[in-house]
């Protein structure tokens, strides 16, 4: 699956390699992402005009909802780095993407009357996304799986909490005023100034003849929504192809050697730290850049938008599609948004009345009755990314699209079958004759210690 | 003279210590809750009692999530959730039994003696049947994997709380009197200190819990299976002990200790609510890593200090201010002293 395995050339090498497999998959992608700009263009007047039993009758998705869909892709791409990559649980991903989001708050919008273009705020959120990965990764990173888990889990939870409460500041003891407002407090930043491109004026005349009218400026905001999902897919496009050149890296291979046994990896003269702190900062700057975007594109945040739920989500994204996976993380977050912004809510139509009549139908229970008749099927969310995450550590642990390594790791099979060493069988008949070979030495030598004994120690938890 | 060596070894950390006490004197009054408490100290002494009780609390949640890290190497997320169902199965027992704010203290007294047990029942089983279910077949997976499913678990019973108990706080009736024991109209005055009778019903519950799991753990054959196991999972099954069935007691006794800081919760704030498993499992789970997680009477002091801290913040600062305060302490710890402040020296896991 590796694309650096393919033979190099042709015309769309580029494209091949940020898609990161065959000729013929990089066609259905390719014409998926016009099928959907084509859609997004047409949606409002599918919807309105010839099209409406259709789309009245069945859950296409709204242009928000392919909005929403695509920056969590950047997400779930950017914590796939962290976890996927290099094997470190981070529960607490929100909080770049509370650095991202704050930092386009603080420079473009009137709450410090500061204004300034977006795409240079969308720079500077990435690196202090960034730099706070690598500051909140470098005390942290030594700790072991579950305590990161932990402590990155606390940063989720301090940072919307400091956003919230830094609304008054008393500045007071260094000469500053008492009630200093840095983060405009629960009531989160409105206006935020959305990523602006002017359109000189020869260009809106030409268009204006044609019978187009672009106004003086595109605006990409949740007002224009086209516009955004447009801007939005070229990102995902640009940070899926990072992504992928990321993973065939020097880098990549280090990260994917560390998760597997760091001791093993800092032998081979990895910089561990350093590696697992570049894991840290580069999954932050993708949380950090998708916040700049949802801040500027929703022209508001509030602090309760960035929840422990919006981590945990994204971290089932890419445990539904496969940790490791890019193919899966991308998959993995359409899937999981589009079930929560549209299918549920849809199958909500269809389940909640049913479930109300049969809680008034049923002889009263107490509380429970009650219940069922305010039944809405959307409040059950968390209920189904609850299974989903349950289900897929028990039976399919190395998700939907998973990594050819991965998958036979998970499911003792024998070595990649894409190895450099041949093929799958190959390789197991070597390390069978290997293996022998290492029963007959033991078996020779007085006093060693038993092979069976010896694979339990290993196996041991 | 011992001290002296001590401190004569540990010369940068003395200092430090010193600095800060100098400056904790001399800065008084703009040091947040420092300045506060020693401006009058028989409020402070009343606010640190009221955090005690609530130590308590937290405490038998705390207890849960030391049980299970200590045997599984598992952060049971879902033992915060399973405390919640014990608020949420309380309110339900309340109004099944019809008590209301008039009801006399005999048939108070009644449910109660009915309703605790019969919660912690419940809850241990739900405790010990989500091990069978999702935790057993996991235990050769990675770490990481054991984790996710607890978090997956966790969100399952958020949602049946929040079918069962909807989507915002429910109030209980008045059920424990607000009447002072200790303090003006009570038995006797002790500076500030108001202690009321639900204080009292707090302390009646959580202290027999607490100190019997203690003595469970320490004292019983049971108990050092528990302790065996944890040490060493194989090596306790070559010896003869039933590692499943041992893991199976301890989500029972985890489950059962969360139910009771359940009930009690459920009276003493008088309130159940489906989210409750998020906060108060987080500060928990906090208690137990200050106190070394895996340690028994760590996480009881941790739960006690946490509570005490909350209570005064909540006087002194701002609510708004806890969760900050308590991940901070959280992240301190786990980054300064994994082994928490009292970690047993042969538990080296961290």
């Amino acid at each position: 699956m590796s694309a650096a395995t393919e033979p190099s050339g042709g015309r769309f090498r580029g494209l091949r390699v940020a898609v990161g497999d065959p000729r013929r998959q990089v066609r259905i992608v390719a014409a998926l992402i016009v099928v959907t700009i084509v859609y997004a263009f047409l949606y409002n007047d599918l919807r309105q005009g010839a099209l409406k039993p259709l789309f009245e009758t069945l859950p296409f998705p709204s242009v928000n909802t392919l909005i929403i869909m695509c920056y969590y892709a950047i997400l779930a791409l950017g914590l796939n780095i962290v976890v996927g990559f290099a094997g470190l649980l981070d529960l607490g991903y929100v909080a770049f993407y509370v650095f991202g989001a704050y930092t386009t708050a603080f420079l473009a919008s009137p709450l410090h009357d500061i204004h300034m273009p977006w795409w240079i705020v969308v720079w500077i959120a990435v690196m202090v996304a960034a730099l706070a990965g690598v500051l909140l990764g470098a005390p942290t990173l030594r700790l072991r799986g579950d305590y990161l888990a932990i402590v990155t889990l606390g940063f989720g939870e301090i940072l919307p909490d400091l956003a919230r409460n830094l609304g008054e500041i008393d500045l007071s003891f260094i000469g500053g005023p008492k009630d200093f407002n840095l983060t405009a407090g629960p009531i989160g930043v409105n206006p935020i100034d959305p990523p602006i491109i002017p359109i000189p004026d020869f260009i809106g005349s030409a268009l204006g003849g044609l019978g187009i009218d672009v106004g003086d400026a595109l605006v990409f905001s949740n007002l224009n929504p086209v516009a955004s999902f447009y801007l939005i897919l070229v990102l995902l496009l640009i940070v899926f192809g990072v992504c992928v050149r990321l993973r065939d890296s020097r880098l990549g291979r280090a990260w994917m050697a560390i998760r597997e046994d760091e001791t093993a990896a800092a032998s081979m003269g990895i910089d561990t730290v350093s590696t697992k702190l570049l894991a840290f900062g580069l999954g932050a700057s993708f949380s950090g850049f998708t916040g700049a975007f949802f801040g500027a594109y929703s022209t508001a945040i509030f602090p309760d938008s960035f929840s422990f739920a919006v981590s945990i989500s994204i971290l089932i994204m890419i445990v539904l599609g496969g940790m490791g996976s890019l193919r899966g993380a991308v998959v993995g977050a359409f899937a999981i948004r589009y079930l929560s912004d549209e299918l549920l809510p849809y199958l909500g139509g269809f389940v909640d009345e049913p479930v109300r009549s049969v809680g008034s139908a049923l002889p009263e229970i107490p509380i429970l009755t009650q219940r069922l008749e305010a039944f809405t099927l959307t409040s059950y969310n968390f209920l189904l990314y609850g299974v989903i995450l349950i289900l897929m550590m028990l039976y399919r642990p190395e998700g939907l699209l998973p990594v050819a390594t991965r998958k036979a790791e998970l499911h003792g099979e024998g070595v990649a079958a894409e190895s450099t060493f041949g093929t799958a069988d190959e390789v197991a008949e070597a390390a069978t004759a290997y293996e022998a070979s290492i029963h007959d030495l033991e078996a020779g030598t007085p006093g060693a210690l038993s092979p069976d004994s010896d694979d339990e120690r290993r196996s041991g938890p | 003279m011992k001290v002296v060596a001590w401190l004569g070894r540990h010369r940068g950390a003395t200092l430090a210590a010193l600095v800060i006490v100098a400056a904790l004197v001399a800065f008084r009054s703009s040091v947040p809750i420092w300045g506060g408490c020693t401006n009058n100290l028989n409020i402070c002494a009343n606010v640190i009692t009221i955090g005690l009780f609530q130590g308590m609390i937290v405490a038998l949640i705390a207890i849960g999530y030391t049980l299970v890290y200590g045997i599984l190497q598992l952060i049971n997320f879902a033992n915060g959730d399973v405390f919640m169902l014990g608020t949420v199965i309380t309110l339900i027992g309340v109004r099944v039994a019809g008590l209301d704010d008039d009801s006399p203290v005999v048939s108070i007294l009644l449910t109660f003696a009915i309703l605790l047990p019969l919660t912690m029942l419940i809850t241990a089983g739900l405790n010990a049947g989500i091990e069978a279910a999702v935790y057993r077949p996991l235990r050769r997976a990675p770490t990481l994997a054991t984790l996710i499913t607890a978090i997956g678990m966790s969100f399952i019973l958020q949602n049946v709380g929040l079918l069962l108990n909807g989507p915002s706080p429910v109030s209980l009736p008045t059920l424990l009197p607000k009447d002072n024991i200790i303090g003006p109209g009570g038995l006797f005055e002790l500076g500030a200190i108001e202690l009321k009778t639900s204080h009292l019903f707090v302390s009646a519950i959580t202290l027999p819990l607490l100190a019997g799991l203690i003595w469970f753990v320490r004292n019983t054959r049971q108990g050092k299976a528990m302790r065996a196991t944890s040490q060493d999972r194989e090596a306790a099954g070559l010896m003869g002990i039933d590692v499943n069935r041992t893991i199976s007691l301890t989500f029972l006794l985890a489950g059962a200790l969360a139910g009771g800081a359940g009930v009690v919760v459920a009276l003493y704030l008088g309130t159940a609510y489906w989210f409750f498993g998020t906060p108060f499992g987080l500060l928990a789970f906090t208690a137990a890593v200050f106190g070394g997680i895996g340690n028994l009477a760590g996480a009881t002091i941790g739960g006690v200090f946490l509570g005490i801290l909350i209570s005064l913040n909540a006087y002194y600062l701002d609510t708004r201010w806890q969760d900050v305060i308590v991940f901070s302490i959280l992240i301190l710890v786990l980054v300064l002293r994994p082994t928490g402040l009292l970690a047993e020296k042969a538990s080296e896991r961290a």
